[in-house]
């Protein structure tokens, strides 16, 4: 029997149809997703009521009572503080924030040479994007730049020599002296890290120890303390007249501590690897570091994205320990002027603080956002 | 870093742990060209940046005047920000040559530290501050109250034996960071708020009514605060401590940054000495600098009442007044030796 001219056959496959109303639609939406039992509507009713009863606070405080422009702390005082406002005012200082902008973003670098630490910034940008993107060839010339190339110019420009004036570290400060923190501490202590961590797998036993021990105890050290040995004590032991720049001490304890860390991860890693990849590589003749290379590492640091970015997360919020020696990263420089008489006022930490955290968010979020589309695009296949 | 310095540490052990203080430090400093100064990370009106990143303040006008001293110029110092735990460690190695970092004088630091002091340049001392709806006008009408304080200092301490010593009663609230103690005060945790007067002042700035608390008279502890230098250098330290008595001195011969030239021309001995337009003067020379010292001091920085209000004096937000840091002959402690 033939399904041909059957009348009540459809002889053609109907098109898709959209959705029912009742599904896509806005309120549709709100009784799937807010409202679809009796419990989902309790919860819903209750964050409401929680944003209703913070968020018109919150807004007013930021936005609508704030102060946008101003000179100094009468701005931002009421009237019985001695400024302008009227009493019983309370509301973000942004013009503390507009005033303090250069000096949060550069600390005391002298005004006339702050091209330089730009110029730094607009390379390390150019430089770094095109690495961030997989698409884009010549990956390996982009890094030997990025991490070979960059931080000799960027010492150059920053510090002074060749006929740029110099300019001491003790001057540096702010988001720059953050970021070359935590840049520098990202770059070594990734390689370092990987070496540690094979030292730490090897058969031979003096590496093997030497790299647990290097691991074992600065990871048995808080962060501070390592500081704190390096600001306090190396001074003590060095011969008189001898000082190692006191942004060189940091920089090398910050990225030791790192590299202690990333080890760690790196070996969670290695560990995850299935046996048979080291002998199937073996048994293809590979020398040692042709194995590691090709067919170890890619498949161990793919599995450990998330901590690498954990870790590299931590650092960069680590970083702001290094105001307890006596140098003003992003938020140091940003506690430092709360202490400026010309702009004490009873909302200045509020805002200060508030802005300072936000900065470290943005780019915590940035590297979480990046790792995630990274764990996207390698994803070949191992997930479950 | 730690096997570095441990193995930093061995070699200084067999080597002998010297004194890091080298000998001649006005010969140190002339040859690099500037005076390294620790101040402090950042204390109201004594070390502060200002809008273009500049230290100033109480403390930083301090080093300016050594550095005018010994250079002529009061621009060529470098700032050290030392926090409290760090100061001394950075003086005793030699990274800075003087702390100038609102630093209580005190017979230990002086003797067991390896520090010398003398110099006074801010008598502070501990007060309180209370609401003025309690309506106290004195400290000693403080039985029964709540007092907040941080703890681990020297004025809980202080705290305990002026109310042990006169016969009152009161409950400490203790915090442990200055913060808190701050926030437990505005909340209205305790109806007394102790700390240095100094520090007492800029609070009040934070506060969200400032009129509506008073500093009480009374000061219950001796702070006397100056700067230190190494022990064993006496040349380096007669010059610290003279570049602060010559801003007290000018004030009291009415010397100013603006008159300061046509003083000068004054034929008045004392004063001629101490500028060192005196024939065959040697005081300068003898310190070590040139008899034009006192003159820069002044040109440059100015004396010690116009460092004082220009930093924290009644036309600042602080508003403090002279009160103890008033010159000798008008009722306060700030008295120079005579320069002759």
């Amino acid at each position: 029997m033939s399904a041909k001219n059957v009348a009540f056959v459809r002889p053609q496959m109907l098109p898709a149809e959209p959705a029912p109303l009742s599904i896509r639609s806005v309120p549709g939406w709100i009784r799937a997703n807010l409202l679809a039992t009796p419990r989902d509507t309790i919860l819903t009713a209750l964050a409401i009521a929680f944003l209703l009863w913070v968020l018109p606070g919150m807004l007013e405080w930021l936005f609508f009572n704030a102060v946008w422009s101003g000179s100094d702390r009468s701005a931002c005082t009421t009237i019985a503080q001695g400024g302008i406002q009227p009493d019983g005012w309370s509301g973000a200082c942004w013009a503390f924030i507009g005033d303090r902008f250069q000096q949060f973003m550069f600390g005391r670098y002298p005004y006339d040479e702050r091209w330089r630490p730009i110029l730094v910034g607009i390379m390390f940008i150019a430089l770094l994007v095109p690495i961030l993107i997989p698409k884009l060839p010549r990956k390996g010339l982009n890094a030997i730049l990025l991490f070979g190339a960059l931080p000799i110019v960027a010492f150059f420009l920053l510090h002074g020599g060749f006929g740029l004036r110099e300019v001491e570290t003790p001057l540096w400060g702010g988001l720059m002296v953050t970021l070359i923190l935590s840049f520098v501490g990202i770059a070594v202590s990734l390689p370092i890290g990987i070496l540690l961590a094979l030292g730490r797998r090897s058969n031979m036993p003096i590496i093997r120890t030497l790299c647990v021990g290097f691991i074992e105890i600065i990871r048995g050290v808080p962060l501070i303390s390592v500081l704190f040995m390096a600001n306090v004590m190396l001074p003590l032991f060095l011969p008189t007249g001898w000082t190692i720049d006191n942004f060189l001490r940091a920089l090398v304890g910050v990225a030791l501590f790192a590299s202690a860390y990333m080890a760690e991860v790196i070996r969670g890693g290695l560990q995850a690897i299935p046996k048979g990849q080291f002998e199937g590589a073996d048994s293809l003749g590979l020398s040692y570091w042709q194995k590691i290379r090709l067919i170890v590492m890619p498949q161990a640091l793919k599995l450990v994205i998330p901590g690498i970015v954990n870790t590299f997360i931590g650092l960069f919020k680590d970083t702001s320990l290094v105001s307890i020696i006596g140098m003003f990263d992003l938020l140091g420089i940003v506690r430092l002027n709360f202490t400026d008489t010309t702009w004490i006022t009873p909302v200045t930490p509020l805002t200060g603080l508030i802005f300072a955290g936000f900065i470290f968010w943005l780019f915590c979020f940035g590297m979480s956002r990046y790792s995630a589309f990274m764990e996207r695009h390698l994803d070949t296949g191992h997930k479950r | 870093m730690k096997k570095t310095l441990l193995s930093a540490a061995i070699g200084a052990a067999v080597m002998g742990l010297g004194s890091a203080a080298s000998a001649a430090t006005l010969d140190d400093v002339k040859a690099k060209g500037f005076v390294q100064c620790g101040v402090n990370t950042g204390l109201a009106g004594f070390a502060a940046p200002d809008a273009s990143g500049n230290w100033t303040g109480f403390d930083v006008d301090y080093c300016k005047a050594i550095a005018a001293a010994i250079f002529g110029d009061a621009t060529k110092v470098k700032y050290t920000p030392t926090t409290a735990q760090v100061r001394f460690t950075a003086l005793q190695s030699g990274e800075i040559d003087v702390l100038a970092r609102n630093t209580t004088w005190t017979i230990s630091r002086d003797t067991s530290l390896g520090l010398n002091f003398r110099y006074v340049n801010y008598y502070d001392g501990q007060g309180f501050m209370v609401p003025n709806s309690l309506n106290v006008k004195s400290a000693l009408e403080l039985s029964g109250a709540a007092v907040c304080v941080q703890s681990g200092t020297t004025t809980e301490l202080n705290l305990a034996d002026y109310f042990k010593a006169n016969n009152l009663q009161y409950n400490p609230v203790v915090f442990e960071k200055l913060e808190e103690v701050n926030a437990a005060y505005q909340s209205g945790r305790c109806d007394v708020y102790t700390t240095d007067q100094s520090g007492l002042y800029s609070l009040r700035l934070s506060l969200s009514n400032p009129g509506d608390h008073m500093i009480l008279p009374e000061i219950i502890s001796k702070e006397p605060l100056g700067p230190a230098v190494r022990q064993g250098d006496d040349q380096w330290f007669d010059i610290v401590m003279w570049a602060g008595y010559a801003m007290v001195q000018a004030e009291e011969f009415g010397i100013t940054q603006a008159n300061v030239d046509e003083m000068k021309e004054s034929t008045n001995p004392d004063i001629k000495r101490f500028l060192g337009t005196e024939a065959d003067t040697k005081i300068g020379t003898d310190l070590g600098l040139t008899n034009e010292w006192a003159y820069n001091i002044v040109k440059q920085v100015g004396n010690y009442g116009e460092v004082f209000e220009r930093n924290i004096g009644q036309n600042t937000p602080l508003k403090i007044e002279r009160g103890l840091n008033a010159l000798w002959s008008k009722g306060g402690l700030q008295y120079a030796p005579p320069v002759r």
